[in-house]
């Protein structure tokens, strides 16, 4: 084909002429439209139709910017108009699409100077559908490929159409929702602009208060919630490190079984290590029991409050700080400690001087990670915080609570907002520009040394015991959705499968019958469709970010992360506000919780990428570009699958967010799409355990076999030659595959 | 030509569960705000009797307020049944609901018919629930203590660390009973009360009905709550006791209303009068749910807390459903309580 915008344009046609151009009443995924009346049907008309025969008449000028690239089919990619005619079409397009949007709603006119300028309008329109989206699309690539041939990013249309799709996504799906809450931190209950409340609120005594300290009274909440995260991140990144090491670098035993175990908690929804940590610690928890038994003292309610929330919070994110620590770790080229130990260096110092240093960018990033988790984390605050007040729980309290101030609730986002940006330009200015390269495509092989006594000594006796802790808080989960009341009668019963997941043989078939299986085939379905679309514009956009130069990276980037650093709370009232009214109209639908876990886990993808990408040398892409494939080939033959535990990581870890995600999913769920989460808030809400733990388990079992599916599907990369012989990392295992390089 | 969409088509929608279902002749969208099982109950009984299709999601009283607030402007939820009856003020209040006579109004209890009053009609009560506190037997005995009996014993200092009570700040069963402390005694006794209270609070939960979960598995000794979160503890077989206080106690009246520009209004409204009807309210029972029906002629299910037996006060919903009485008693506690030192 000569011209690479003329498959786009052909898109934009076809939305235009032949696909319902509203968004239709019966779903997206519906096609009953199809046989039902479609094109003379006012609902399902195109927007040819409704602007000629349905008197939507504001429809028709979209004609132009479609008709305005025919002309350029008989010029060529050098003539100047070529450049000019594309950005001029994309750009008019565009905008026009979005103002027509905003500007005509369900009632008319949206604005009231429109009202007075044109008069009362008679005619509505909702949402945007099939047509508008395609349209949509296509102008965003006539623009993007008209700035291409004007000489941005060296021409590269592919990496000019794929910034401008990143940006306009997120600016649609992340800064849209987001500017709509944080606009309400500075309005008034009578909807009046002021400034003034908002400095008010944001300098009250109950946020910044730092009385604790010397008095006994409570501190502000975000002092509370600077102390935990910071307290969680540290610890996550030492224990995480220490599990690394031991996988990586000794030749413990049950490796594998250890790096299963660090995979546990990641598929674990949210409450249950809370529920399992009370049974355990709690006042009546077995082990305070036995221990008050043995020592003759009274049991305590240490639990609840910020120990607690510590302890539960590392059990969690432990894995997280693993995940990243192992990929950097191994990527740690052992050619490089076989240098140092050459050069007369002992273990000690080689580890000190080479190998920690070539970690930096794993350890500021597992403790990134760990730290903004810990600050948006709201089940485990939730469960066992007490009197210990966090930003993240007092923002859904302060919505959904007994004061329903929304207005709070937006300062407090802002205030937790701000500490995780600063987290992350710390981190930045930590890591500095220095070269962190181990990966390239030179030949490289050899073994990893081993830790010197002292080292391994202290990671074991870390390690051991905490593993041994989380079989025994899995244990009590698996056993929990087995006894009639967890913790009181502990008699074995089947009864909580039965009410959940019992099936029957009918006359057509199976029957579902048991109360679990709507919300958990939702789920299912939800979690699958989003995990590719998080996979694919997450690595998308790390790639633009490593390898690609271009003005404003940083604010690119910047934004590409931002809806990592908002808590969901946030996000799920912000979706509600930003995606109930034309012409975005999405809540109701399964498509709004798609979305809503491609943006909130897409980060995810970044990182993941980020960190695989910046250990892989450029001379690998320049080779493929001065062999003649262009950036899309080289980003699809070279780059891709070098990646492929970043793809594992990102799609596994998407999957199983989107599976045990809570907080922004409350808001969004509606009666035909119930989360399996939200459905067993309810259950715990009220106190109806035994079910809600025999769900998480089951749930449990579904993400592990979704795992190793993925695992097998999307198989290994093979770096360099490995040795037969151990500690070698690279061997062919359910558990050192699954998730190893996922920089969470 | 014409084959292929429709093939394609008819894969898609078979692949994709997520496909909303055909529309059927009625449909009806209904935000529960009661327990699980009573949600469903409610659901599959009136799909029955009527063959409407209902899509019911559940929330907490608190959650589904916020969603009618957010969604006011294109409402997605027709009838919102169920949840303690201060949100629905507020909900009516703002004009988020509609007004709806229903056609048993007549046949409610007094303080049902009330809260449509107080209202404007805009929300019906349909089951009561008393405030009480509820011990779990086996600890107070373990530490040779009392059973509590009335309010004031439970500022006792010898129960110090064993109660809990939720934040008033995000659970509507703490604000009744500190609206009802206030009613009782009058605002400045009241915080008096309370500030001796907190010596003996190990915790604010944040859901209303926690403490007497926490109770039940022996994590606090006494938790304040409505009587009858306490029986279905008790029906469960935990060591719990319900008390009913001696010096009288408040009450919640659950609710239901109608949403404001409800797409399915004639189902909406069936719904209403179904809800009402005494033999409908009666099968609350079957659901574990011990509350007091509001229907004259439903009968209360066993174990619920029996009105005339408790000293109920002559709770003024109005004035402390209000959004100024509400700000300023949780502004005072805020101030005057939460941060006070144990």
């Amino acid at each position: 084909m000569r011209h690479s915008f003329i498959p786009w344009l052909l898109l934009g046609w076809v939305g235009f002429l032949l696909l319902p151009w509203y968004l239709l009443e019966d779903g997206f995924w519906s096609f009953i439209w199809v046989t039902d009346g479609y094109a003379s049907d006012m609902d399902y008309a195109p927007a040819i139709l409704q602007g000629l025969v349905g008197e939507r008449t504001w429809l028709l000028p979209l004609i132009f910017p479609l008709l305005i690239p025919l002309r350029l089919l008989s010029l060529t990619k050098s003539d100047p108009r070529y450049s000019r005619y594309l950005i001029i079409a994309g750009a008019c397009g565009l905008s026009y699409l979005l103002v027509q949007g905003f500007a005509i709603g369900v009632s008319g006119w949206q604005f009231m100077g429109l009202t007075s300028l044109f008069g009362e309008l008679e005619l509505q329109q909702y949402g945007m559908g099939y047509g508008a989206a395609l349209c949509g699309l296509s102008f965003l690539v006539l623009l993007t490929t008209g700035l291409a041939a004007s000489g941005f990013l060296k021409g590269d249309v592919f990496v000019t159409s794929s910034i401008g799709l990143v940006i306009a996504l997120v600016g649609l799906f992340v800064f849209f929702p987001v500017s709509q809450i944080l606009l309400s931190a500075f309005i008034s209950p009578d909807d009046l602009f002021t400034p003034m409340l908002f400095v008010e609120k944001l300098s009250s005594n109950n946020i910044w208060s730092l009385s604790c300290l010397n008095s006994g009274y409570a501190c502000g909440i975000a002092w509370n919630s600077l102390a935990l995260a910071i307290s969680t991140a540290v610890l996550t990144t030492l224990l995480g490190l220490a599990f690394a090491l031991v996988i990586t670098r000794t030749g413990f035993r049950w490796k594998k079984s250890l790096r299963l175990l660090t995979v546990l908690p990641i598929i674990t929804p949210p409450f249950v290590i809370g529920l399992a940590l009370i049974l355990l610690f709690g006042r009546s928890g077995v082990i305070t029991t036995f221990v008050a038994d043995l020592l003759n003292i009274e049991p305590g309610r240490w639990l609840y409050g910020f120990p607690g929330v510590l302890f539960a919070q590392v059990l969690s994110f432990t894995p997280i700080s693993f995940l990243v620590l192992i990929g950097v770790v191994e990527g740690v080229s052992p050619s490089m400690e076989e240098a140092s130990q050459t050069l007369r260096a002992n273990r000690w110092k080689t580890f000190i001087n080479i190998s920690l240093p070539l970690m930096r960018p794993g350890l500021a990033n597992a403790f990134l990670l760990s730290f903004i988790e810990s600050l948006a984390d709201f089940g485990n605050p939730m469960v066992l915080g007490g009197d210990f007040e966090v930003l993240s729980t007092e923002i859904f309290f302060a919505i959904v609570g007994a004061q329903n101030d929304q207005s709070y609730a937006a300062v407090l986002a802002i205030l937790l907002l701000a500490f995780t940006l600063s987290a992350f330009f710390i981190q930045r200015r930590w890591l500095g520009k220095k070269s962190y390269i181990t990966v390239t495509g030179k030949a490289d092989s050899g073994t990893y040394m081993g830790l010197n006594p002292g080292m391994r000594r202290l990671c074991y006796s870390t390690v051991i015991p905490w593993a041994a802790l989380t079989v025994v808080i899995y244990g009590m989960i698996m056993f929990g959705g087995f006894v009639k009341s967890w913790g009181y009668d502990n008699s074995f019963t089947l009864q909580h499968y039965s009410a959940a997941f019992a099936m029957s043989w009918g006359d057509v078939g199976i029957i579902w019958e048991g109360a679990a299986w709507d919300s958990l085939w939702t789920t299912l379905t939800i979690s699958a469709i989003a995990a590719p679309f998080t996979a694919l514009v997450g690595l998308l956009t790390a790639y633009l970010l490593v390898r690609q130069q271009f003005k404003y990276k940083e604010v690119f980037e910047f934004g590409t992360m931002l809806s990592f650093a908002i808590p969901g709370t946030v996000i799920g009232i912000s979706y509600i506000l930003a995606f109930n009214v034309p012409p975005f109209e999405l809540t109701g639908t399964g498509i709004i919780l798609i979305i809503c876990f491609v943006f909130r886990n897409m980060p995810v993808g970044v990182r993941g990428g980020i960190a695989a990408m910046s250990q892989l040398d450029k001379s690998l892409d320049e080779a493929s570009l001065t062999l003649g494939a262009n950036s899309l080939t080289t980003f699809r033959r070279v780059i891709l699958p070098l990646l492929r535990p970043a793809i594992i990581a990102a799609l596994v870890y998407s999957f199983v967010r989107a599976i045990t995600s809570v907080s922004a999913v409350i808001f969004l769920v509606s009666a035909d799409h119930n989360m399996a989460t939200s459905y067993i808030i309810g259950l715990v809400e009220n106190g109806e355990f035994g079910i809600a733990i025999a769900y998480c388990s089951v749930l449990i079992l579904v993400m592990l076999t979704a795992i190793i599916c993925i695992n097998l599907l999307v198989g290994q990369r093979r770096l360099r030659r490995t040795p037969s012989n151990t500690p070698s990392p690279r061997k062919t295992s359910f558990s050192s595959s699954t998730l190893k390089e996922n920089q969470a | 030509m014409k084959n292929s969409p429709y093939l394609l088509s008819v894969t898609l929608a078979t692949l994709a569960v997520l496909s909303a279902p055909v529309m059927a002749k009625g449909k009806l969208n209904v935000l529960c705000s009661t327990d699980t099982d009573w949600c469903s109950l409610m659901e599959t009984t009136f799909e029955k009797e009527t063959g409407i299709k209902v899509s019911l999601i559940r929330k907490s009283s608190g959650e589904s307020y916020a969603q009618l607030r957010a969604e006011a402007k294109n409402p997605k939820i027709d009838i919102w049944w169920g949840g303690t009856g201060d949100p629905h003020l507020q909900a009516a209040a703002e004009e988020l609901t509609q007004v709806y006579k229903p056609k048993a109004l007549s046949e409610l209890r007094d303080w049902a018919q009330n809260q449509a009053k107080v209202s404007g009609y805009r929300t019906v009560g349909i089951y009561a629930g008393a405030l009480g506190f509820g011990y779990n037997e086996k600890l107070l005995s373990a530490k040779g203590l009392a059973a509590p009996k009335c309010w004031k014993d439970l500022a006792d200092p010898k129960y110090k660390g064993e109660v809990q009570v939720a934040n008033p700040n995000s659970s509507g069963t703490s604000y009744t009973a500190l609206a009802t402390f206030v009613q009782m005694m009058g605002e400045d006794q009241a915080f008096d009360f309370l500030s001796k209270l907190h010596k003996n609070i190990n915790q604010y939960t944040k859901s209303g009905s926690a403490p007497i979960k926490a109770a039940a598995n022996g994590e606090t000794a006494i938790g304040i709550t409505f009587i009858h979160d306490i029986v279905k503890q008790v029906k469960k077989g935990y060591p719990v006791k319900a008390v009913a206080p001696c010096e009288g106690t408040g009450y919640e009246v659950g609710s239901m209303s109608i949403v404001k520009g409800a797409r399915h209004l004639k189902e909406a409204k069936m719904w209403a009068d179904f809800a009402l009807r005494p033999d409908i309210q009666t099968m609350a029972a079957q659901a574990k749910a011990f509350q007091v029906p509001s229907n004259k002629s439903a009968t209360t299910p066993e174990g619920a807390p029996d009105f005339s037996k408790i000293k109920l006060i002559d709770y003024d919903f109005a004035k402390y459903g209000s959004a100024a009485t509400r700000k300023h008693l949780l502004q005072r506690w805020d101030a005057d309580i939460k941060s006070l030192p144990r």
